[in-house]
């Protein structure tokens, strides 16, 4: 049995369906994210989780017990706001001791679960000042340090790093599983930063427009995508308009050129088939021989030097591909207009 | 840049005089009780006078009432706006407009006929005037005292404050009083004041609910029989009304530079 546990929910605005009969089983200590575009539904359904909305249809049981109906106080669990929502008239240890406060607990007990917590986020040194003299990422770690201080069941954060610049949001996101794994606790976390759910995540959870891509590990997600969506959400994907399709003999032509793609069950293409390969599945050169390995010749359109990788863009007689490779000191860069053969294995390559 | 703040200095000093001037000039009558001298004897006998300060009392302590029960009312209404009900923001800001727009004359007598009779007889007794009259006032400083809440309201994340505590196990009772009201403290005390500053020289309501037990109607009655306390005593309540303007903007300004560097508390 599952700890926690959404069936069928659903959740319904005037006449929109925002969420559509979303299914989702997690098992305890485990961290999952719900990734996709802005208005997939992601909050909706986080907040459903929290007792802020109510289904339409649906319902979620948590440790064997239907909360579905059950007011958001009576819950127990942490919740962790875009906006921090710290209460500005109180200081840091009192935001901290403010869930421990409604439960009832002695003065004494409730001081050592603040300092506890302050030094598992590693601000010890401010209990006494008031958010609004910390900066953004302190402000969002006490925070954290607030919903974790009452031991809730699940812990729920909805964006929680989107407002902080680029280098505290790295240096957060690593804080936050560091914590999550420590204290094993089951973990539900909305982004649509594909890089955070991936780093972060046991198991990602892609919407899109209210309903469920895919639900899998980061990995499974990322090379093995169940759906058109998928492939091009997660990551950088290439899509090659394709002909003379022989499903049998699992070939097909792009751009002139026979490729051998593979087949898998459960994973027809659509009407309009087209190749679908990652920029980084494809190599310079000539292969070692290998017949498995398919082969397009063109030449360089455009070159992109993005650090860690070089992007080229090449034309295979009118169609563009996107090929990444790895950068290196003594790379002589490929320069527009030269020409250059690309390979790629055909367990690289499927139809959608 | 130079003749832009000429021009702007001239009407700035128009403005004054305009504003400044009725002031001077009355100050300067109610100095002048006794023929060919300067003195402030008008004065002294505005604050010799008992009933001076029994109606003046009388006046702030209803208005002590009315802020109460105002805060009261209108703090949770306006939480309740905010995070529940913002379709209906229109409509309970146009009631609480609606006092502006109603003459007072209008507005005390319908008062007087409604809770005068059956099931209330309000006016039967002196406690019920009381009721009454701070009742009318709550209403009347409605405009001031929603716009003023409704401000402090819009500088907090209400909805997400509100979820926080009540993820963290509070009530409602307990996000009010603990997250809500101090949150607001600011805001409050401007209504306060403004609210104060109406009330107690309110001269239309309190002349007909309860009559010259308080400030405004006292002070009427001065204006009309004595020649130089009429002025002096429009000196006074002005200077009164000003003292409290000052607190609003003194607690405004500490707010700001709280908000903008990070000082101390
Ligand atoms: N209270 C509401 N009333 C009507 N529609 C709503 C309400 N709340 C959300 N929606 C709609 O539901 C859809 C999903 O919203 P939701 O906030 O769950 O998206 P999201 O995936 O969290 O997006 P984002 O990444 O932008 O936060 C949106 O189209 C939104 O406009
Ligand atoms: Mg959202």
């Amino acid at each position: 049995m599952a700890f926690i546990e959404l069936s069928n929910l659903s959740k319904v605005y005037g006449t929109t369906t925002v969420v559509e009969n979303v299914n989702l089983s997690a098992e305890k200590g485990e961290f999952i994210s719900f990734l996709g575009p802005s208005g997939c539904g992601k909050t909706t359904t986080l907040r459903m989780v929290a007792g802020f909305e109510l289904p339409n249809t649906g319902n979620i049981v948590l440790d064997g017990t239907d909360i579905t109906n059950l007011s958001p106080r009576d819950r127990n669990i942490g919740m962790v706001f875009q906006s921090y929502a710290l209460f500005p008239n109180m200081t840091i240890g009192q935001n901290i001791g403010f869930g421990l406060q409604t439960r009832k607990l002695s003065k004494t007990e409730i001081k050592e679960k603040v300092a506890e917590m302050l030094a598992l986020v590693h601000l010890e040194s401010h209990i006494d000042k008031y958010p609004y003299q910390l900066s953004g990422g302190q402000q969002q770690r006490i925070a954290l340090a607030r919903a974790l201080a009452i031991n809730p069941a699940v812990l729920l954060l909805d964006e929680p790093l989107s407002a902080l610049d680029a280098k505290i949001r790295v240096e957060l996101r690593l804080e936050i599983r560091r914590i999550q794994q420590t204290m094993g606790i089951t973990t539900i976390y909305v982004t649509h930063d594909q890089e955070e759910a991936m780093l972060l995540s046991d198991r990602v959870m892609v919407m899109s427009q209210g309903h469920v891509e895919q639900i899998g590990s980061p990995s499974m997600i990322y090379n093995h995508p169940a759906t058109e969506f998928v492939a091009q959400f997660v990551g950088q994907l290439n899509l090659l308009p394709v002909s003379a399709v022989d499903l049998d003999a699992a070939t097909c032509t792009v751009a002139e050129q026979t490729v051998h793609f593979e087949t898998a069950a459960g994973r027809e293409p659509g009407e309009s088939p087209r190749l679908a390969i990652r920029p980084e599945e494809l190599h310079i050169g000539l292969p070692a021989t290998d017949e498995e390995v398919n082969v397009l010749r063109g030449e360089i359109a455009s070159v992109l030097f993005l650090g860690a990788i070089v992007r080229l863009r090449v034309r295979v007689n009118d169609v563009f591909i996107t090929a990444d490779i790895f950068n290196e000191r003594d790379l002589t860069f490929p320069r527009t207009g030269d020409e250059i053969v690309l390979n790629f294995s055909k367990h690289a390559c499927w139809l959608i | 840049m130079k003749r832009g703040s000429f021009w702007s200095w001239l009407w700035v000093a128009i403005g004054g005089l305009y504003f400044f001037l009725p002031l001077l000039s009355t100050f300067d009558f109610s100095l002048r009780a006794k023929k060919g001298i300067l003195t402030f004897v008008a004065y002294e006998n505005i604050f010799k006078d008992p009933q001076f300060w029994s109606t003046i009392r009388f006046s702030l302590v209803i208005a002590l009432f009315t802020v109460f029960f105002s805060i009261l009312l209108v703090v949770p209404t306006v939480y309740w706006i905010r995070l529940r009900l913002p379709q209906l923001r229109m409509l309970v800001e146009f009631i609480s407009m609606l006092s502006y727009v109603i003459p007072a004359i209008v507005l005390v007598f319908g008062l007087i006929r409604v809770f005068s009779g059956s099931p209330f007889y309000l006016t039967n007794s002196y406690f019920g005037t009381y009721v009454l009259l701070v009742a009318a006032y709550v209403v009347l400083t409605l405009p001031f005292s929603f716009r003023a809440i409704d401000t402090g309201m819009s500088a907090i994340d209400v909805r997400s404050l509100t979820e926080a505590a009540q993820s963290l196990g509070a009530g409602w009772g307990t996000i009010l009083f603990r997250v809500i009201f101090p949150n607001l403290k600011v805001a409050i005390l401007s209504s306060v004041f403004l609210t104060l500053a109406t009330v107690i020289g309110e001269y239309t309501m309190a002349s007909f609910i309860i009559g010259l037990k308080s400030f405004g109607p006292y002070m009427s009655l001065v204006g009309q029989n004595k020649t130089y306390e009429s002025s002096s005593i429009t000196i006074i309540s002005f200077l009164m009304t000003w003292a409290l303007m000052m607190v609003i903007q003194l607690f405004n300004r500490t707010k700001a530079n709280n908000g903008t560097h990070s000082g101390g508390r």
